[in-house]
């Protein structure tokens, strides 16, 4: 199957050309045809490229295969080709972004049934999952970064698809910036690999890394660009504002761009990356703290937010940042593992958000909802799924993927193991405040919202059946050793992170550990769940409009201030200093020189054509004299 | 007939050619008349000839003097050129004076 790995991108940009290009033209139902068929057509084809490279890792083989599909560039010793990489780590991203993709791409049928712009929604859908797919099956920088580059444009495009309103256009150009920041960095990172390895192919790069010292200036510096290029891609600290704002995007793009597929790009070229950051240990200490810090931070302002939307968006935020913790401690495996039970929980809970959104006729506060269990109990069914699975309660999927992200931080370090189960006790507590508020309890919104409660249409329902039954199922593909397990997503990786699992210290936790360290963890998930069904259920503390906070509260409420102190400490200053540059530099400084110039001529012009008198006889004069004068210059320098 | 041309020093006919070219030089800057300022641009041309054929015979070379028939064919050709055009121009103005067609100035 591999003969056909060009079908796979190449099938979601024809429906992209012909869902944009014909938008007008066709019907609603034709363009959904489109966009689902072909987004289905590579998810199949995705599953047989699968089974070839899992076929090849059961007979042992490293299973890495590069397939050409044409030279694009040479450039001096530069030869870009456009070649794509299957190998253990591409093959399950492929069946994430094309699985989920088409899932999404089903729910959106009925979540954008009434929207004018249903057609051009689904030539975006189409083209991100183009981008995105090139982004994983590149085999070199550049093909990556045409992907990541790719999947950025689309994210601003369907942020802003509402783009009438002007406070959704805006966060899509904050989305836009914050991602060129990190974009930027990546770009410089190649340059640099092309400088100091002559190639940015996977291949070259990996082997000639692998060759280096630990801790190589070269290397330091390559991981640390790649990684600020990975924290503005993944919504990390400093570069993570964008994502909470990112939810004025329709919720389909939410749960596809900003939970499941875009968000993980970092990660993936991380560990895709691995070696370099792995003989680069002070990035890899730098990663694990980031990504403790953006796993925190964002819990805790998940916890008081009311906008269904937004807790979400802080939880992925927060989610995110687990994966960089375990990619920080070496658990490449760990990383991958919760991007995968992540994309099926967190598409999960986004689109159960989108239908309660659907049902409630737009409304997002979680103040004006409740009850809602009646009345959408399949949306409930599939979120309290979701939730019990983002909190880590056995045997759901989250509860193995974030117990090996801890096992890992553990053994590592303390502290990040604490820090780590902290973020797991805020994890519990802000999903089961939305649970409750927004389905248990009476119903707090408007009549009218109340009499057009309803459950949304099957094309909504069956994606969120089939990710509840994954997120169910999802964490089985890795249980760990101390549970019986064989680690077969560890096993199936195993060639991708070889180098770096050679170099790194061998992961050694006894199992009596392992155990103390997942009963600490389910006791963070089920006390906190009590906790907020104490508040939200029994005493329905429901948070008012007016209320009195403390201080905490009121810091994780008001998002730590942080996008105040980014206006304060960089927008203001760079606003300032380009009124500057614009009133002084540019008005009084370039612009007067052109003027200047151009003022210059004119007047000297003006003085120099009288010279010009009609008088031929003057004329032969000043033509005789600078005839002497070049004689007389002949003479005098020879 | 070489050998007379080389009787005298090349020096005098060096400075004699110069005297005649100045004299051209003269005539066309400060003489106002058309016709004046013609034969003053021919002395000049033949001024330049006569060096040419100088060098020629002292450097033993005979292009220089193939060189002299071309630029006397082109100064017969200029001269009819020229003729027409103070023509033209006599017809125009009634006058050949140089300092009248001073139309063409800022």
């Amino acid at each position: 199957m591999l003969d056909l790995i060009w079908l796979i991108p190449l099938l979601p940009l024809i429906g992209f050309l012909i869902n944009g290009l014909a938008r007008n033209v066709i019907a609603k139902n034709v363009a959904a045809f489109v966009g689902c068929g072909v987004i289905l057509f590579s998810f199949i084809i995705s599953c047989l490229v699968f089974n070839d490279v899992y076929d090849a890792r059961q007979l042992g083989e490293p299973a890495s295969f590069t397939i050409p599909i044409f030279d694009w560039f040479k450039a001096g010793s530069l030869e870009v080709s456009l070649s794509f990489l299957v190998d253990p780590l591409s093959s399950v991203m492929l069946l994430i972004v094309t699985g989920i993709g088409f899932l999404i791409h089903v729910y959106s049928v009925g979540y954008m049934k009434s929207d004018e712009g249903f057609n051009k929604f689904f030539s975006y859908l189409n083209l991100f999952i183009f981008f995105m797919l090139l982004l994983v099956l590149g085999s070199n920088y550049l093909v990556m970064f045409i992907g990541w580059e790719g999947v950025g444009l689309c994210s601003y495009l369907l942020i802003g698809f509402w783009y009438k309103n002007s406070s959704y256009a805006s966060a899509g150009k904050k989305a836009f910036v914050m991602n060129r920041i990190g974009d930027l960095s990546f770009l410089i990172a190649v340059f640099l690999m092309f400088f100091s390895f002559g190639t940015i192919e996977f291949d070259g790069v990996f082997s000639q890394a692998a060759g280096s010292m630990a801790g190589d200036t070269t290397l330091v510096l390559i991981s640390l660009l790649l990684f600020i290029a990975a924290t503005g891609k993944s919504a990390q600290i400093p570069l993570f504002t964008w994502l909470p704002d990112a939810m004025a995007g329709p919720t389909p793009v939410s749960a596809l761009i900003h939970a499941a597929t875009m968000v993980t790009a970092g990660v993936y070229m991380i560990a895709r990356s691995n070696i370099i950051f792995t003989l680069s240990p002070v990035i890899m200490d730098l990663v694990a703290i980031i990504g403790l810090a953006t796993a925190l931070i964002a819990a805790a302002i998940a916890l008081t937010q009311n906008d269904i939307k937004k807790v979400l968006a802080y939880s992925t935020v927060s989610q995110l940042g687990y994966m960089f913790l375990a990619l920080g401690v070496g658990a490449f495996t760990g990383a991958l593992f919760h991007v995968i039970t992540h994309a099926f929980f967190k598409a999960l809970l986004f689109l159960g958000a989108g239908s309660v959104i659907h049902a409630m006729s737009g409304e997002q506060d979680m103040r004006s909802m409740g009850g809602l269990s009646k009345k959408l109990p399949i949306t409930f069914l599939t979120m309290l799924v979701g939730t019990i699975a983002i909190s880590g309660i056995p045997p759901f999927s989250g509860f193995f993927s974030k117990d090996e992200i801890l096992a890992h931080a553990f053994v590592e370090n303390k502290l990040l193991w604490v820090g780590g189960l902290l973020a797991a006790f805020f994890t519990a507590y802000y999903m089961f405040r939305l649970l409750f508020l927004t389905f248990s309890g009476k119903f707090r919104g408007t009549l009218d919202q109340e009499k057009h409660l309803h459950e949304s249409p099957g094309s909504m329902t069956i994606p969120l059946i089939v990710l509840a039954v994954l997120s169910v199922v999802g964490g089985f593909l890795n249980v760990p050793a101390a549970l019986g397990g064989s680690a077969s997503l560890a096993g199936f990786l195993a060639p991708v992170f070889a180098e770096s699992t050679a170099l790194a210290a061998p992961f050694h936790l006894d199992h009596s550990t392992e155990f103390m360290l997942m009963a600490a963890s389910v006791i963070a998930a089920i006390s906190m769940a009590v906790v907020a069904y104490i508040r939200f259920v029994k005493n329905t503390q429901l948070p008012a409009i007016n209320q009195q906070r403390s201080f905490l509260s009121n810091l994780s409420y008001h998002k730590f201030y942080v996008d105040e102190i980014y206006d304060y400490l960089i927008v203001k200053p760079l606003n300032a200093l380009s009124v500057f540059f614009y009133r002084i530099i540019d008005k009084n400084g370039i612009d007067a020189l052109v003027n200047g110039v151009g003022k210059g001529i004119n007047e000297s012009g003006k003085g120099i054509r009288l010279l010009q008198s009609g008088n031929v006889g003057f004329y032969i004069f000043l033509m005789v004299l600078g005839a002497v004068a070049l004689l007389l210059y002949g003479i005098y320098t020879v | 007939m070489f050998e007379s041309i080389q009787s005298v020093p090349l020096n005098h006919y060096i400075l004699f050619c110069s005297l005649i070219f100045s004299i051209g030089v003269i005539g066309v800057l400060i003489r106002r008349n058309v016709i004046v300022i013609m034969m003053s641009i021919e002395l000049m041309l033949n001024s330049v000839n006569l060096l040419l054929v100088v060098f020629s015979v002292f450097h033993g070379d005979a292009s220089g003097q193939v060189f002299v028939f071309f630029v006397m064919a082109l100064a017969a050709a200029e001269v009819a050129v020229g003729l027409a055009i103070i023509m033209m121009v006599y017809r125009n103005t009634r006058s050949i004076d140089i300092d009248i067609l001073n139309k063409l100035r800022w």
